[in-house]
């Protein structure tokens, strides 16, 4: 009987030792490196002074700004995927192949949609052919090589990619959503207007609120292999997100401290995200529960 | 009548017309890189966007010749084998405790492996680079293994942890009942009857990975290490570049994912979805 009572232990060890030297120690470490100063290679206590010196570095501030900017593409995302999903969801002909074909983006490498897209956004690259092709001659500009314009266009190509991912979320939601609720709404003489508000949106709140947060996490951390590939954070800082910024600190720079510090905040950030995730969760549990 | 039907044909002309446009906008550079692959770089620049006017092989020639085309694949592909196979054995055990077993703090345990989900990769780059480098392992692939394990980890204990809990129980018991041990309960029974969940989880760490930039730049910098995506990524950065070879280069990584998943689809889209979609 005595082995029965370590037996979960014995099947969890493998994953808790390798979670611990993949996520317990190095956060451990990072926030121990955060805290400490580094010189010819002696290794000091510094207080919150990494802290005090990354808000000090306009690169840093632009950093967040960018990401901040970057959380325009998530309301355009939720919206646009919610409308794709219910034109789906009608059944219109050839839903199927819409579906398979809207869902491909997610599944690319980043690498690689990053690299055809900055081809196809370079100064005498596809998109300016056709403008020009088309006598749009004032609207071939520099999409990816001007300051005002990179990150609107980094944007476009991440809504792209990451769009598809909402349409299939939605859409497997409201296939599980009961038929009868669309009749009942039907036969009342509800319009298609007032049948998404109604019926659709309130369905689907728990995956729209999903998805949100999902999309947000990705907008203020999950956007280094975009920036990497299209514009490497430019021109001049006009693409420099904070991914970029700590990787450029940490293995450009050699300020592992002050990386650190940085890294700190953004686990900070998205930790607030995670736990309201999980709470929405239980919440929306607890109303499953009740009603 | 006549004048609701012309209303619906009209609606679903309208609708038609949406969708088109976003499946134009989703197709357009996938279509790019396709047919600029074929092209010569005398005609690309003549024609950027139209059909090539002959099926050149010649730029897959120079794609897969050039910069240690096969090396990078072979990297990707033990990266990408070696952490989905381990992670999906280490996970299974995992899920069969936390859907199967009581223990004590299962609840919180269960929510805090959740949680790491999210953390974005980026944040633990810097201290396991420090780490790995006191203990040897940049540059290795065992290092970089243990990384993308330990990553992939949280969503497959997750996935794997709701499939079993799927799983009648009367089974289980019956096997009990027939002498099975909790080792011989797991292979023989949770296993086999997990193999639908098997094949999604598979299929979804192993884009992951594939697709993976980041931790391949940090933790395999050297020449003969460097992954596909990673020597996809520094094609940019050249100065000279022959467009339509770079084009077949990444024509030929991205067929492979494009290739599993029109054959998959489902599990692909079950796996991605299973975190929000009961």
């Amino acid at each position: 009987m005595r082995s029965k009572k370590y037996e979960p232990f014995i099947f969890l060890a493998p994953a808790l030792i390798v979670l611990l030297l993949v996520f317990g120690y190095p956060i451990y470490r990072l926030v121990v490196l955060s805290l400490q100063h580094t010189e010819g290679g002696q290794t000091s206590f510094a207080g919150l002074s990494n802290y005090q010196i990354i808000f000090q570095d306009p690169d840093f501030i632009q950093s967040i700004q960018h990401n901040l900017t970057l959380l325009i593409c998530v309301p355009i995302m939720v919206i646009a995927a919610l409308f794709l999903a219910v034109l789906l969801f009608e059944r219109i002909r050839g839903w199927q192949f819409y579906r398979t074909t809207i869902f491909l983006p997610y599944l690319l490498p980043i690498t690689v949609v990053g690299l055809v897209f900055s081809y196809i956004f370079q100064l005498s690259g596809v998109l300016n052919d056709m403008l020009n092709g088309l006598g749009l001659h004032f609207l071939a500009l520099d999409w990816l090589g001007s300051t005002k314009l990179a990150l609107p266009t980094l944007m476009f190509v991440i809504i792209w990619k990451e769009m598809g991912f909402g349409v299939v979320l939605f859409l497997a939601r409201l296939m599980s959503v009961e038929e009868e609720l669309f009749d009942a709404a039907k036969i009342d003489g509800a319009n298609w207007w007032q049948l998404q508000m109604n019926i659709t949106i309130p369905q689907l709140s728990t995956v729209i609120e999903f998805f949100t947060v999902i999309s947000i996490v990705t907008m203020l951390s999950w956007v280094f292999n975009y920036v990497y590939v299209m514009t490497g954070g430019g021109p001049g800082h006009a693409t420099i997100v904070t991914e970029l910024y700590i990787y450029l600190m940490a293995f450009q720079y050699n300020h592992l401290n002050l990386a650190a510090a940085v890294s700190v905040l953004l686990l900070l950030v998205t930790g607030i995200f995670i736990f309201l995730e999980l709470y929405l969760r239980s919440r929306s549990e607890v109303m499953e529960a009740v009603g | 009548m006549k004048a609701i039907t012309l209303r619906r044909l009209w609606n679903g002309f309208i609708r038609q017309i949406w969708m088109v446009i976003a499946t134009l906008v989703v197709l357009f550079p996938i279509y790019f890189m396709l047919v600029s692959s074929f092209k010569t770089q005398a005609e690309y620049i003549v024609n950027k966007w139209g059909l090539p006017h002959s099926l050149l092989l010649d730029n897959f020639n120079t794609a897969l010749a050039g910069d240690k085309f096969f090396l990078r694949f072979a990297n990707s592909t033990i990266l990408t084998v070696g952490s989905v196979g381990i992670s999906m054995i280490i996970a299974c055990l995992a899920a069969f405790a936390f859907a199967r077993m009581e223990f004590p703090a299962k609840r919180f345990l269960f929510n805090l492996i959740l949680s790491l989900m999210v953390v974005p990769p980026v944040v633990m780059v810097v201290p396991l680079f420090v780490s790995m480098v006191r203990w040897g392992l940049v540059n290795t692939y065992q290092g970089t293994i243990l990384i993308y394990t330990g990553l992939l980890l949280p969503f497959s204990i997750y996935l794997m942890t709701n499939f079993f809990q799927t799983i009648p129980h009367e089974i289980v018991e019956a096997a009990r009942i027939d002498g099975c041990s909790t080792l011989d309960v797991f292979w023989r029974i949770m296993m086999p009857l997990s193999a639908p969940a098997l094949v999604t989880l598979v299929v979804v760490n192993a884009l992951w990975v594939w697709n993976e930039l980041l931790i391949a730049l940090v933790f395999m910098q050297k020449d003969e290490l460097k992954t596909l995506m990673v020597g996809i990524s520094a094609l940019r950065s050249r100065n000279y570049i022959n467009i339509p070879a770079t084009m077949a280069g990444l024509t030929i990584a991205t067929i492979p994912i494009v290739v599993v998943y029109l054959l998959g689809q489902r599990y692909f889209i079950r796996g991605m979805t299973s975190g929000a979609v009961k």
